[in-house]
This record gives C-alpha cells, structure tokens and sequence, in this order.
C-alpha cells in the first residue's frame, strides 16, 4: 500500500510472523505463541512467588503487586458486577486479567512490540470458556429450565411481545455475547497495533528526511507516536479491565436472574 | 463518474479494488457515526453524575466502563469489515 508517497506495509504483513520451531506442524510456535507462554509465565510467577513467601501484614514487593492486583478485582470487578457470593470465580477472573494485561502491553514494549491478542485465536478460545463457564453457572444455579425460561422469556413482557423478544434475547444471549467479547478485545488490539504502525513509519520518513519533509509537518510525527504509545498503555489495560468486568457481568447476570 | 473510473482503470479487477477501498472507507466512517454519539452521551451523563454525588464515582465509573463497551462493540463491527474489505 503506498500513502503519502511512502512505503506503507500490507495489513497481513503485520500480524502474520514466520514460525520459529515445529514450522508446517499443529504445533508450530511464532511471536505470537512466545508472546502467551511469556504472559503465561509471568501470570504465574507473580502469584506463585507471592504465595510463597511468608505471609507478613505488610506486604512488599511482590507479594504488594499480587495483593492489589487481587484487591482491585475484587472491589471494583466481583463486588459491584457480581456481589459476596461471586467470590469464588475471584481467582478466575484475576487470572484472566493479568494474562490479556500481560498479552496486550507487549504491544508497547520495546523490541517485541507486538500486541498478541491482535491474532483472533486466543481471544476466541478465551471468549468460548467465558460462554461455557456462565451458561454452566446459569443451569447449575437455576436449573436448566429456569435458566432458559429466565433468558429467553424476561419477565414483565406482554405476551405477544414475547414473538419479537425470544429470538431477539435467544441471539443476544448465546450468541453475540461471547462474539463481542472477543470482537472487542480483538479489534482493539489490531486498531491500536495499526496506529502506532503508521506513526512509526511517518516517523521514519522524517528522519530520513532529516526533518524537512512535507514542510516539515512530519516533525509532528514524533511527538504523535509517544503520545499514541501512552494511550495504547491505556488501551491495554482498559481492555484487560472490560474482558474482565464484562465476564463477572455474564456471570452475575446468570446468577442472579432479573426479576 | 464511475464510468470514467471504469474506462481509466485498466482491468475490471482494479476497479472493483478501487470499489472495495470506497466501501471500506465509507463503511467505517458510517459505522462510526452512531458509537460516537453514544459513547458521548455515555460519559457525559457518568460525569454529570459523579460531579452531582462524587461518592458514588466509583460504581458510577465501573457502568461507564461498561456502558463503553456495549456501545463501542458497533464501531468495533464497523471497523473489522474495513479490515475485511482491504484489499
């Protein structure tokens, strides 16, 4: 793709890397996957180094980052999406966050810079264990006909309306849930790793045009990329948070039917 | 104008590439439209909110959060057909 004169790299090029080891195999490992086993590890060194250390009243170093971290989904995710009895999905929804936190901010660091969660595979499979795990929820705390009667019939509806609303919630419920969850992590990803694309190729050309280029409207180009730099950090934890919150939303609302 | 576009483009092919950039361009920008004006109304009303009653800025923030997310998932949409439609 050619803009303003510049050699602009196809949208494939971006996302697709080689594979390093086991190439033309199921098993095949590129960026990407290093990039999920590097925020896999990370995941669990944090908690399994925090878990071990000796419990002290005062927490320091590690154990302080686990503890917050804990302290955060559970005041501002679990407590107002999901209530006191949504404690026991607290490990799993803290894990969840801190492996797409772990898996975008590689977007802005500095030498991988490549956001792994812009490959469609990991947010499906997460966005399909999400669909699982609530729909189980919903049979297990309410019985699989009144979890199908209080999805798909909600209650206070003429009866009439009930033709238009079914299919309506029956899409909406088992389908374009888990589809915009992942579509959003997705897509946020891909946009941003885009943007700080096209700003660090302007920025190139600035800098082989030592400046001058374009009337010199490139030198805005720089200071553009470091701002977009801070807002994908944004991004990518916003991101993490709203997988996250909406996942204790689908819970909750699974749990606890409308009445 | 299309017919001039027809007749300058060498190939049949090219001109359909030509098509799918329009659509893409103009696709986006439509599905734009209406995500805008909701994730607008979404926060402005959250901040009217907590500045009326800054104690509740908490649980006023968290549905702003999702409010965003339910709203920005359209645009979201809008955006993934671009991608679709680049050559």
């Amino acid at each position: 793709m050619n803009l303003l004169a510049l050699e602009f790299p196809p949208v494939n090029h971006l996302f697709d890397w080689p594979s390093i080891w086991f190439e033309g195999t199921l098993l095949a490992i590129n960026k990407t996957v290093l990039i999920y086993f590097g925020s896999v590890l990370v995941t669990m060194m944090i908690f399994g180094f925090a878990g071990r250390q000796r419990e002290s009243l005062v927490p320091a170093g590690i154990q302080h980052v686990a503890e917050s971290g804990v302290n955060f989904i559970e005041d501002s995710v679990v407590m107002q999406t999901i209530g006191p009895d949504g404690k026991k999905f607290m490990p799993f929804l803290t894990t969840i966050f801190f492996f797409i936190l772990f898996s975008n901010i590689t977007e802005v660091i500095p030498f991988i810079q490549f956001p792994a969660n812009s490959r469609m595979a990991i947010p499906v499979t997460l966005a399909v264990l999400v669909w699982l795990i609530y729909n189980f929820v919903g049979v297990r705390s309410q019985g699989l006909f009144g979890y199908l009667k209080n999805s798909l019939f909600p209650p206070g509806v003429p009866k009439v309306l009930y033709l238009i609303v079914t299919p309506i919630e029956f899409i909406s419920t088992f389908v374009m849930k888990p589809f915009s969850l992942a579509i959003r992590l997705w897509a946020n990803m891909v946009a941003g790793h885009l943007l700080l694309v096209t700003f660090a190729v302007l920025s190139a050309a600035m800098w082989a045009s030592g400046g001058v280029g374009w009337g010199g409207a490139l030198l805005l180009s720089f200071p553009m990329l470091i701002l977009m730099t801070g807002f994908e950090i944004l991004v990518s934890v916003l991101q993490a948070f709203i997988f996250t919150i909406l996942t204790a939303v689908y819970i909750g609302g699974s749990m606890h039917p409308e009445h | 104008m299309l017919n001039l576009l027809a007749q300058s483009a060498t190939e049949a092919g090219e001109f359909l590439e030509g098509l799918k950039a329009i659509g893409a361009g103009l696709g986006y920008g439509l599905a734009a439209i209406g995500p805008g004006i909701g994730i607008g109304t979404v926060v402005g009303n959250a901040i009217s909110s907590m500045a009326r009653q800054p104690e509740s800025a908490g649980m006023v923030r968290t549905t702003m959060f999702l409010g965003i997310a339910f709203t920005e998932a359209l645009a979201l949409i809008g955006f993934v057909v671009f991608i679709l439609l680049l050559p």
